[in-house]
Order: C-alpha cells, then structure tokens, then sequence
C-alpha cells in the first residue's frame, strides 16, 4: 500500500491571500516560517486538535499566519499574543492556544506580557521564531541580534556598548517558576529538525492536557534581511546563532504536573451587570433605534469644576432612557487643578468611537476651554458657557448661551452643583429625547445615599431646567 | 524483488514545479543526492527543483525542509498493519 506524506494542518488554498498564487505563501523563498507553520499544523492535525485551538498571529512576517492555519485564528497588535491568548484560555477553557510571535514581537514590544503570562503558567504555546532580525519592516536590530551582527540599524555591526546584548529568551523564561516546558530548537540539520518536531509536539501536549506554559524558541534564518543564500543562512544558524542560543530542552515539568483546573469564567451579562453595579433598573438594556439621532456632547472646565460629573449625569440619564451611551474622560494628572473634559455620545445604536471631535453640545465651564473647543461645535449646535467667562466671539452658525450656572446653583441651594445648573438648562432647552424622569433617576443615582444632596440637586435641576426652557431659540 | 515492480513499492518526492520557490533547502537536505534545481522556468518566474526519477529512500527529508506547504508530498510504502 501506498502512503503519502503531505502538509496537514493547514489550509489546501489560501484565499485569504488574494492575488494570483493562492497555493504559495507569502514568505521568501528560503525562509522557515513554512517549515515551522507545516510541523505546527502537522501536530495539531495528528493530534485532532485543530477545533479546539486558536493560532495567535503576531506583527512581522508571520501576520499572516491565519491565511494557512486550519484552526481558529486571530490577528494581534505587536508584542500582545500574551495578553489576548491569556484571555482566549481563560475564557475557552478547553481551548489550545497557540501564539506565534518573532523576535520583535514577543522580545521587544511584547516582554513584558511575555514575561507576565509566563510566570503566571497561562496555558498557551508559544512559539518564538529568533532569527535576530527584523523581517517584515526591513531588517532592522532585534534584541536577539548577535553582538557584531550588521543589520539595516546596526550597519557596523551590533556594538554592546551602545545596545547592550543578546536577549536569551528561552533562558529568561525558565529562570520562572510557573512554565511547565521550555526548549531551544533549529531546522540547522536534519537531527536538530526532528528534535524541533519533538518539541513542537510536546507544547502542543501540555496545551491537549491543560497542564500551562510552553515556551518552544526557534532559531531560523532571514536569508532574504541577511543577504545570504539558503546554505549560507543555515549556517549562520549552525555556526553563530547556536553558540550565542544554545538548543536544548531548558525545562520539561510535563510529567509532574497535573492538569490545571481554574474556576470556570462566568461572562453572563448578569454576572457582568452585578460586579459592575449595573444589576438596577436605572440600567436597561439599551434599544436599537436605528433612525435616532446620535447626539455627540463634550464638557470641559477647570479640574473641580465637576465637568466629569456632570458628564456621567448626562450619561446616566440616557442609559436610564435605554439610549446606547459612552462617557471618555480626558483629564491631567492632577486631582484639583488642571484642565479636564470630558466627551458623551447617546445613540440609538452601538456607539463606535467615545470621542467627541465635532459637539452638538459645548458645555464650557472656562474661557480656556471655550476657546479651546469652540470651534468643535457643529453648525447649529449648542454652545454653553459660564456667565463668568464673560465676552466672548461665538463661531458663526453656533446657538450660543451664557449660562449662569452659579447663581442657579446657589438660588437652587447647593452652590457647589453649578455642574447639575448645566444639566439642568441643557434638559430645559432641548431634553435630547431623554424623558424628565431619567434625569432625575441620573441625578439620584450620582448622589446615592445623600438624600440632602439629591434633594439640593433636584431643587437647582428644575430651577434651572426652567431657565433653560426660557432661553429656547 | 517481483514487488518492486509495482510502481508504488518504491519510494518518491512528487514536486509540484508550480509550487517551487528554488530556495534548495531539499536539494541540500537529500542523503541521496536524486533532486537538483532544473533548468526551465515555473509560471510564477522560479526555476524548480526535480526528482531524478530513482533513487529516492523516502527519509522524508526533503518533505520537512521545504517550506512551501503545497510543493512537495513524499510517496512512500504504507507500514504493513500489525
């Protein structure tokens, strides 16, 4: 009988690819990340594990690792493998999860994730292809690049003086406690090929067994940044890579330790609702509505003049009102003082982006941030200020009011509730489709547990909600 | 010996020439020295690498070298099952 040894474990075509040779990869000719990708899909294939796992594709040449990979697959920003594999595993508990990074990925950006999820024994298998360069954007220095070593940024060769040395991964990781396995392989010589296939394997069993960290460095070439030909690339790993990155098995705990089990992770909307204080009927479920208008408003002040606040009242009110909303605080590091503001944008639909660029609603508290934001405010949008800031040329086409916010507040009884006057006349001129009874619900709930204060904010809101009623164009 | 007859007794790289990208990781990687880069060019610009037609071993070298996953499949005899 006849048997014939082919790739498994990945796509027969690549349309994902696009263009005309939806057979090839996109890797040069020469490179490993073809030989690493067929022993990866290989084990995963002769281990039936391809549903269960989820291939982590880094930055660099391998970004494209989900366009071969028969298994579950997600794309990640640079050096973040670790944290969005941590998250796959913990929430996909039987989940194998692979993560495919470089040098500059996992070493670079990524090392302290790296690190983090190492010493926490996150189940994943990691596979770190050090070629000590980097490939995709040009070949510049990696951290793994050989003392001496010229690269496009190091054209003289690496000089420790000026950027230090050779980052050992493998050596780092098992100088940590929780990692169950931790290799050194090459594809130098065929021996050292099937000892890489090996350690493939048994990454990919500890992840099968639920048992935590793999860590499987492997040391390849980059014939194409390394201006060299297949032989030369190969020994170049032989001769210089292996002695600065010893192969080996650093670490095999796989015997001793036993499956881990963590406490099952409970993303129930309800579960989520309750840890979040949103398990209240001021919170409903926000309603698709599709032809309602998405209102963008920013407030903005001094740092204690309660621009915050007076965004989550607004905030609060329109998740009473079902409305999809979202509240982005921008504020500078000190807790009095500064500048803050703050953007919020109610719709009727999921809301792509918190930022607030253009205002249908200013609400400035200062003359710096008026005139900081001023011209942010769409044409026949409102623009709001404190009657203090005094003079001020409004852009054309802008439904401009001065507000005396203070003097409603101390009218009302609580001076230091200026923020809920601005509420308040906001509510009065216009509402935003936001029914009386949410705003109450919003101003009770910001000051939960202070009957006098709610009371106080009450009073200045219907006063100045009145005002604001007055004042409509 | 009558067996070696049957075609599929001997072992052999099946090169798909579309697929090969001449980088010469099997041609380095045969013990037997039966595959070397030809002459002719594919339809994506490479020369490719070409079985000699005999003399394969199907150590499956050149198989797990390669890194294009759809240029080369190693024809080799099934283990008899036990």
């Amino acid at each position: 009988m006849e048997k014939v040894i082919e790739t498994r474990g990945l796509y027969k075509t690549f349309p994902r690819k696009g263009g005309s040779a939806l057979t090839a990869t996109h890797y040069c000719p020469g490179c490993e990340h073809g030989v690493l990708h067929k022993l990866i899909g290989e084990a995963l294939a002769d281990m039936e594990l391809q549903d269960r796992t989820v291939v982590i594709s880094p930055v660099g040449c391998a970004v494209f690792a989900y366009y071969y990979f028969d298994a579950g697959n997600v794309q990640v920003p640079h050096g973040r493998a670790a944290a969005v594999g941590t998250g796959i595993s913990r929430t996909k508990n039987n989940a194998v999860v692979v993560a495919y990074q470089g040098d500059g990925d996992l070493a670079s950006i990524g090392l302290n994730e790296t690190l983090q999820a190492a010493n926490r024994g996150e189940k994943i298998a990691v596979f770190f292809v050090n070629n000590t360069v980097y490939g995709m954007t040009g070949g510049q220095m990696a951290p793994t690049t050989l003392v001496g070593e010229k690269t496009e940024t190091s054209p003289d060769g690496r000089d420790p003086l000026q950027t230090g040395y050779p980052l050992h991964m493998a050596e780092l990781i098992s100088q940590l406690q929780a990692p169950v396995y931790v290799a050194r392989v090459s594809f130098s010589n065929m021996a050292k090929l099937k000892q890489a296939r090996q350690a493939i394997r048994k990454a990919l069993e500890i992840q099968r067994d639920g048992k935590g960290y793999a860590f499987v460095e492997v040391l390849m070439a980059c014939p194409t940044n390394q201006k060299m030909n297949v032989e030369a690339a190969t020994r170049f790993v032989a001769e210089q890579m292996e002695k600065e990155f010893p192969l080996g098995i650093l670490r095999d705990r796989s015997a001793d330790v036993r499956p881990l089990v963590r406490a099952e992770s409970d993303y129930r909307k309800e579960t989520l609702d309750r840890l979040l204080h949103l398990d209240t009927d001021r919170a409903p479920d926000a309603q698709l509505d599709r032809a309602a208008p998405t209102l963008q408003l920013k407030m903005a002040g001094f740092g204690g003049q309660g621009v915050l606040s007076m965004g989550v009242i607004l905030a609060r009110a329109a998740c009473a009102a079902g409305k999809f909303t979202s509240w982005y605080p921008s504020y500078g590091p000190e807790q009095r003082g500064g500048t803050a503001n703050c953007g919020v944008v109610i719709s009727g639909q999921p809301v792509g982006t918190p930022m607030v660029t253009e205002a249908d609603v200013l609400v400035a508290m200062n003359r710096p941030s008026l005139e900081k934001f001023a011209g942010e405010v769409k044409p026949g949008g409102w623009l709001l200020y404190a009657a203090e800031i005094g003079e001020f040329a409004a852009p054309a086409g802008v439904r401009t009011l001065a507000v005396p916010a203070l003097d409603l507040a101390k009218e009302g009884g609580n001076p230091r509730a200026a923020n809920v006057a601005m509420v308040g006349v906001l509510a009065g001129l216009d509402g935003f489709g936001l029914p009386d009874a949410a705003y109450r619900e919003a101003l009770a709930a910001n000051f939960a547990g202070k009957a006098k204060i709610v009371a106080q904010n009450e009073a200045v809101f219907a006063l100045a909600k009145r005002w604001g009623e007055a004042h409509r164009a | 010996m009558s067996e070696q007859a049957q075609p599929f007794e001997l072992p052999y790289p099946a090169i798909d020439p579309l697929e090969c990208k001449a980088c010469g990781r099997c041609i380095a990687a045969c013990p037997k020295k039966v595959i070397a880069l030809g002459t002719k060019l594919n339809a994506r610009g490479y020369v490719f690498a070409e079985y000699a037609g005999a003399g394969c071993i199907g150590c499956l070298n050149c198989f797990y070298v390669c890194p294009e996953p759809n240029a080369i499949a190693v024809h080799v005899k099934a283990k008899e099952a036990k």
